[in-house]
């Protein structure tokens, strides 16, 4: 069977595009990194891929508010490609700034409107989180998850706010929320690292098959990669990224 | 028909007020209660009202909670209102994407500006007056240089307001006297002095003509300090001062730098010094490429844009040498962020504002590039008020012999990148001139701000061509613009360019300017064939152009138009430069007995740990990405809570096979050089090898790069100085077996207060030590691990006080020795790197700033345990700053064999449970540590 193929779409400013080829690479998919101006010329469709993954970065250096012109691209110039493919349940994931994008596109909670703002300390931040998989949500990228993951964010925009919270944790739309120690951070800094009301990190799509992210889970595929080396096993994330890719085997 | 409008666009659930702009507020003694901050949104177009709602509720506001109004409808009473926006023709990247944006949903929009509308309410004190206002507005709102203000409605800064500028003039050489060349050079900034001007003028009197502008800028950009090294390529007199010659000098460069790599001869060195940035072998298939840069001068002027440009510039060098940048480092050096503004010199930005915009700039061109942060240091000095310094390196990855270097006759010209504008015109002779107090006003167009996104995809395109073989050279538009890029590439073969090919941002640049621009992000490549690099620029989403071809006649022909604007023959151009001579006093050491002082050991041991050049980064550190790529083994913070100080640092580079990692190790020196420039050298070179072993590194197979910031080497006793410090390297070099292979020196790091007074900057050298882990699953943790584990010392328990951090904390130099020079340090770096190698060792630590009990109280902090250490309470033993030694972690079943694999190794204590951190009879706790070591 050969392996399925992922599609990394890449804006001007993007730049984990590669550190997430890497982590589809290692789930055994085959993941290619196409310019959007590849795109738009028609060098490949949407269609000729089993999954749709946003990467990370500063899309147009995050002008007008990170991720609303790499959104606004992808509604504007691709948005016949993606209903199809969303009404065909192509499993999606966008992360950081592609989870930014996701949102600024409307898929992303999908159901009503919400913002990536700045964080609360006002402030880019990177460093390592731990992040708990929501025991309600039935989402294909989360069925491997069975213990907290850790991996690093690096966003200034991350501050998750939508407009009816209440209804997102009512349909089990909320993904992953920050912890800490495996307890809930309850907006405790700096485990939950941008204010996020009710820690949450991470949403899904009423469909479950779009999953979008503020950290980075393409950066602890590998138990080298562990900010925790020597101190800490576990924590690693390849079971999100394995768990989409067989889902379209 | 086409109208203007100004829009104002409120936070919503943004971060709304800066606390930092409140802090820095106050310190200028400025009341106020709170500064709000709204986008101040500039509009020409033509639109109808329908269209302006649209395009403002798509592209302006957030969805939940954003809101936007007609600036001059938004009233705000009983507070203050200051409107900033960027000057005409400065990069701004908002702008460009409105404009765009705004085309994609098809409404006509043909320029746009995004500035600030800042709130401003009083603070109990009462009413702001203008007086006051402008004092905020000038010192914490904007920054004059790229940026305008207004108590009133701001006019937009539309780039096409620019002005028009005259045609090409003729600059009288021939016939004229002495005085009047140096008038020339003076009028024109252009740095040369009268040997240089009168080499002008002999060459063109032959010639039977007078040069252009365009001419006079690209011979004193060639010519400049910047992009010619002349000091470094002077011959020196090195006298007793006295009268008395002692020695000579035949070029810094040539006899200690580059000679100590031609005697090293390492193997595995590919190219040292001969293009943009160092190239040294990685595995049997791999090369590393390293350089380190200086951007001094525009960073005192503009720090956000000065640091930022700073390092776009280093990372060119390592895209201009085909490698694929893989970690950016950083070492800053400011003056103290507690400075009463009222000792702050006419002319000089205050020390806080110039280290948060540093750091701001910094952060904002890696975590845009998408290249890891690793590591660094900042250093705080007093000397550094006037004369701030910003280091930045870049390590790059490329396959072995992948990077071409020989350009052909009849190959394009292409450059990729943006358009140009009047972006730091005459930066490369304006960093090579001393800072004066009015330099900010004159100097303006010197600084120029970047754009992370648009070098990010020349990364993209260059790695795909290089990976095609589509181009035969490739450089960095830097210094100089195409002046300097394409001059060198073609300084054998010489190029004819014509410059209607250029892409300008806006008309009415003269010729000399778009030669010289040096609007960033730019590389310039020869090809055989341009179509299929245009090809991947436009794959990219990056512009690209052919300007011209290189020839093979050895002439630069640079046309506009019908007019030949540049035509120079290249040997004068590159080899018509007189060498400079210079003399120097010798530096003599001044070593005196130590006096004797009483110190308190908990309360010396606190107060370092919480000087600012010892204290945690952290918190400057965590707003740089260090994770990019996830290559990162080795964090410039880590252990048990991710807040513990690091030696080092260690990544993976990507595409390689993960057996082995890239590891840095940098050191630098504030203090010893005013004593001995010559013993600071050795003493960088060790700090750098030591936190690379720390990291992994085999010492046996390091490169090194050099960076000098020094101050006006016309100065015979500065040169002196600089004289020891070269030979300090080279002597280094030497022993431990590292090679050069690129550096960077910065000099005339000189301000001149408005009354003629000097303020030169303490001469700072920075050593950046690059090499290999081959066992990158044996790296030391960082932090000790498990109680019951024995503490090590390797090398001497003693070390120097002279240039101490402890006399900094003290207050005064005490006398002493500065750290000697130790040839026998070398062995003891290779036993510690067989014993890492090995598996013997678990964590270790570096001695450095502050000495061994600051380095125990790190080390224990960021393993959150205790030790105990059998350490007598002398002060060169618990303060001394030395080479070759290190804090060692070994598990007890490893203790023999660690001893026997570390000669010079002792056995001083052992890692314990509880927050106690016992050195002797004194006792300090993590709680303390932590206190006062991340005390602001």
């Amino acid at each position: 069977m050969t392996a399925p193929r992922v599609l990394i779409p890449v804006a001007l400013g993007t730049n984990r595009d590669g550190d997430l080829a890497d982590a589809f690479e290692a789930a055994g998919a085959q993941a290619e990194r196409v310019p959007l101006e590849a795109l738009r010329d028609g060098e490949h469709q949407l269609a000729d891929f089993q999954i749709l993954a946003v990467p990370g970065g500063f899309s147009y250096g995050d002008a007008l508010g990170a991720g609303r012109l790499f959104g606004l691209d992808l509604v504007g110039w691709f948005g016949d490609q993606l209903r199809a493919a969303h009404e065909q349940q192509m499993p999606m994931i966008g992360i950081c700034n592609g989870f930014q994008a996701l949102v600024r596109a409307g898929l992303l909670p999908g159901d009503q409107p919400a913002v990536l703002t700045d964080n609360e300390r006002g402030r880019f931040e990177c460093r390592w989180v731990e992040l708990g998989p929501e025991p309600g949500n039935d989402s294909i990228w989360l069925s491997d998850l069975d213990e907290p993951i850790r991996c690093p964010i690096a966003h200034a925009e991350g501050r998750f706010v939508a407009e009816a919270a209440d209804a997102l944790e009512a349909r089990g739309g909320v993904a992953l929320r920050y912890l800490v120690d495996g307890q809930p951070a309850e907006g405790s800094y700096p485990a939950n690292p941008n204010g996020s009301a009710r820690d949450i990190a991470g949403v899904t799509d009423p469909t479950g098959r779009v999953l979008g992210l503020m950290p980075h889970p393409e950066n602890h595929v590998f138990a080298r990669q562990d900010i925790q080396r020597s101190r800490r096993t576990g924590g690693q994330t390849l079971g999100l990224f394995a768990a989409a890719v067989r889902a379209v085997c | 028909m086409t109208d203007q409008w100004a829009l104002v666009v409120g936070p919503g659930h943004r971060h709304d007020t800066d606390s930092s702009l409140l802090a820095a507020a106050s310190l200028f003694g400025i009341d106020v209660a709170a500064i709000t901050e709204h986008r101040l949104v500039h509009l020409r177009g033509t639109l109808d009202g329908d269209q302006l709602t649209r395009l403002a509720d798509t592209l302006l506001i957030d969805p939940v909670g954003g809101w936007w109004k007609p600036a001059a409808d938004l009233r705000h009473d009983a507070a203050t209102v200051v409107e900033t926006g960027l000057r005409p023709g400065v990069t701004d990247r908002e702008g460009t994407e409105l404009v765009r944006a705004a085309g994609q949903l098809g409404l006509d929009l043909d320029a746009a500006t995004i500035g600030r509308r800042w709130v401003i309410e009083a603070g109990a004190a009462g009413g702001l007056d203008d007086a006051t206002v402008a004092a905020l507005a000038q010192r914490v709102l904007h920054n004059e240089v790229i940026e305008r203000w207004s108590l009133d409605a701001l006019p937009p800064g539309f780039v096409s307001d620019q002005p028009e500028t005259p045609p090409t003039t003729i600059e009288t050489v021939i016939g004229v006297d002495d005085d009047a060349l140096l008038a020339i050079s003076s009028r024109r900034r252009l740095g040369m002095n009268l040997v240089e001007m009168q080499a002008v003028r002999s060459h063109f009197a032959d010639l039977g003509r007078d040069p252009t502008d365009a001419e006079m800028e690209t011979i004193a950009q060639t010519w400049s300090e910047h992009c010619a090294h002349k000091t470094f390529r002077a011959a020196i007199t090195v006298t007793d001062g006295e009268g008395n010659d002692l020695h000579q000098v035949d070029g810094l460069l040539k006899s200690y730098l580059r000679k100590a790599t031609d005697t090293v001869d390492a193997p595995w060195v590919r190219s040292a010094f001969v293009d943009n940035a160092g190239i040294v072998a990685f595995d049997d298939e791999h090369d590393i490429a390293l350089k380190a840069e200086t951007h001094n001068h525009p960073s005192a002027l503009e720090p956000f844009g000065g640091a930022n440009t700073g390092v776009g510039g280093v990372v060119r060098d390592i895209i201009g040498v085909s490698a694929k940048p893989i970690a950016i480092t950083d070492i800053l050096c400011f003056g103290p962020s507690d400075l009463d503004p009222a000792d702050l010199p006419d002319g000089v930005l205050h020390p806080r504002r110039i280290r948060d915009g540093v750091i701001a700039g910094i952060g904002d061109y890696g975590n845009k590039i998408g290249v890891p942060n690793v590591g660094g240091a900042i250093v705080y000095d007093p000397a550094y008020t006037t004369t701030p310094l910003v280091f930045a390196g870049c390590v790059g990855i490329l396959p072995t012999g992948s990077h071409p270097t020989e350009p052909q006759p009849g190959d394009s010209i292409v450059v990729l990148g943006g358009a140009v504008g009047r972006d730091g015109v005459g930066g490369a002779t304006f960093s090579s001139q001393t800072m004066q107090a009015e330099t900010a006003e004159v100097a303006g167009s010197s600084v120029q701000i970047g754009d992370p996104i648009v070098e990010k995809g020349l990364i993209d395109v260059v790695m795909d061509a290089r990976d095609a073989g589509l181009y035969t050279a490739i450089t960095d538009c830097g210094a100089g613009g195409l002046s300097s890029s394409i001059g060198e590439m073609a300084s054998e073969l010489g190029a004819d360019v014509d410059l209607d090919l250029v892409p300008r941002k806006y008309p009415g640049l003269a010729g000399w300017e778009t030669w010289l621009s040096e609007a960033q992000e730019r590389m310039v490549l020869a090809a055989p064939d341009p179509v299929p690099i245009l090809a991947l620029a436009h794959r990219w989403g990056i512009d690209g152009s052919v300007v011209g071809t290189f020839t093979g006649d050895g002439v630069l022909r640079v046309r506009q138009g019908d007019e030949a604007i540049v035509l120079i023959d290249c040997h004068f151009l590159h080899e018509g430069c007189p060498r400079h001579e210079l003399t120097a006093v010798a530096q003599t050491t001044d070593a005196i007995d130590r006096a004797d002082v009483a110190v308190d050991v908990e309360a010396t041991t606190l107060a370092l740990l919480a000087h600012p050049t010892v204290a945690s980064k952290e918190a400057t550190v965590r707003t740089y990405d260090h994770e990019i790529m996830g290559g990162t083994l080795v964090r410039p913070y880590g252990g048990a809570e991710g807040d513990g100080a690091g030696d080092g640092a260690a990544t993976i580079p990507p595409g390689t096979s993960g057996d082995r990692a890239m590891v840095i190790g940098i050191g630098v020196n504030a203090v010893i050089g005013n004593h001995d420039a010559y013993a600071m050298a050795w003493h960088v070179v060790d700090e750098a090898v030591r936190n690379a072993v720390i990291a992994g590194a085999d010492p046996a197979e390091l490169s090194l790069l050099d960076n000098f910031a020094w101050g006006n080497p016309n100065d015979p006793e500065t040169l002196g100085g600089l004289e020891a410090a070269c030979r300090g390297c080279h002597d280094a070099a030497l022993a431990f077996g590292a090679p050069f292979v690129s550096g960077k020196d910065s000099l005339y790091n000189v301000f001149v207060h408005p009354d003629g007074t000097a303020d030169p900057v303490a001469p700072t050298l920075v050593l950046t030590a690059v090499g290999i882990a081959k066992s990158p699953e044996h790296i030391p943790v960082t932090g000790v691990l498990t109680p019951g584990d024995q503490v090590w010392l390797v090398g001497p328990a003693e070390g120097a006080l002279r240039g101490s951090h402890l006399d900094l904390v003290l207050g005064a130099d005490h006398g002493g020795s500065v750290p000697a020079p130790d040839p026998a340090a070398v062995d003891r770096h290779h036993q510690m790197a067989a014993a890492i190698a090995s598996g013997l060792v678990v964590s270790a630590h570096d001695p450095a700033e502050g000495g061994l009990a600051v380095a125990a109280a790190e080390w224990a902090l960021a393993g959150r345990l205790g030790l105990d250490l059998n350490l007598p309470p002398e002060p060169a033993v618990l303060f001394g700053e030395g080479p070759g030694r290190y804090l060692v972690e070994v598990a007890p079943e490893h203790a023999d064999a660690f001893g026997a694999a570390v000669p010079s190794a002792r056995r001083i204590g052992q890692v314990i449970e509880g927050d106690a951190v016992r050195i002797g009879d004194t006792t300090l706790t993590l709680p303390d540590i932590e206190r006062a070591w991340k005390s602001p």
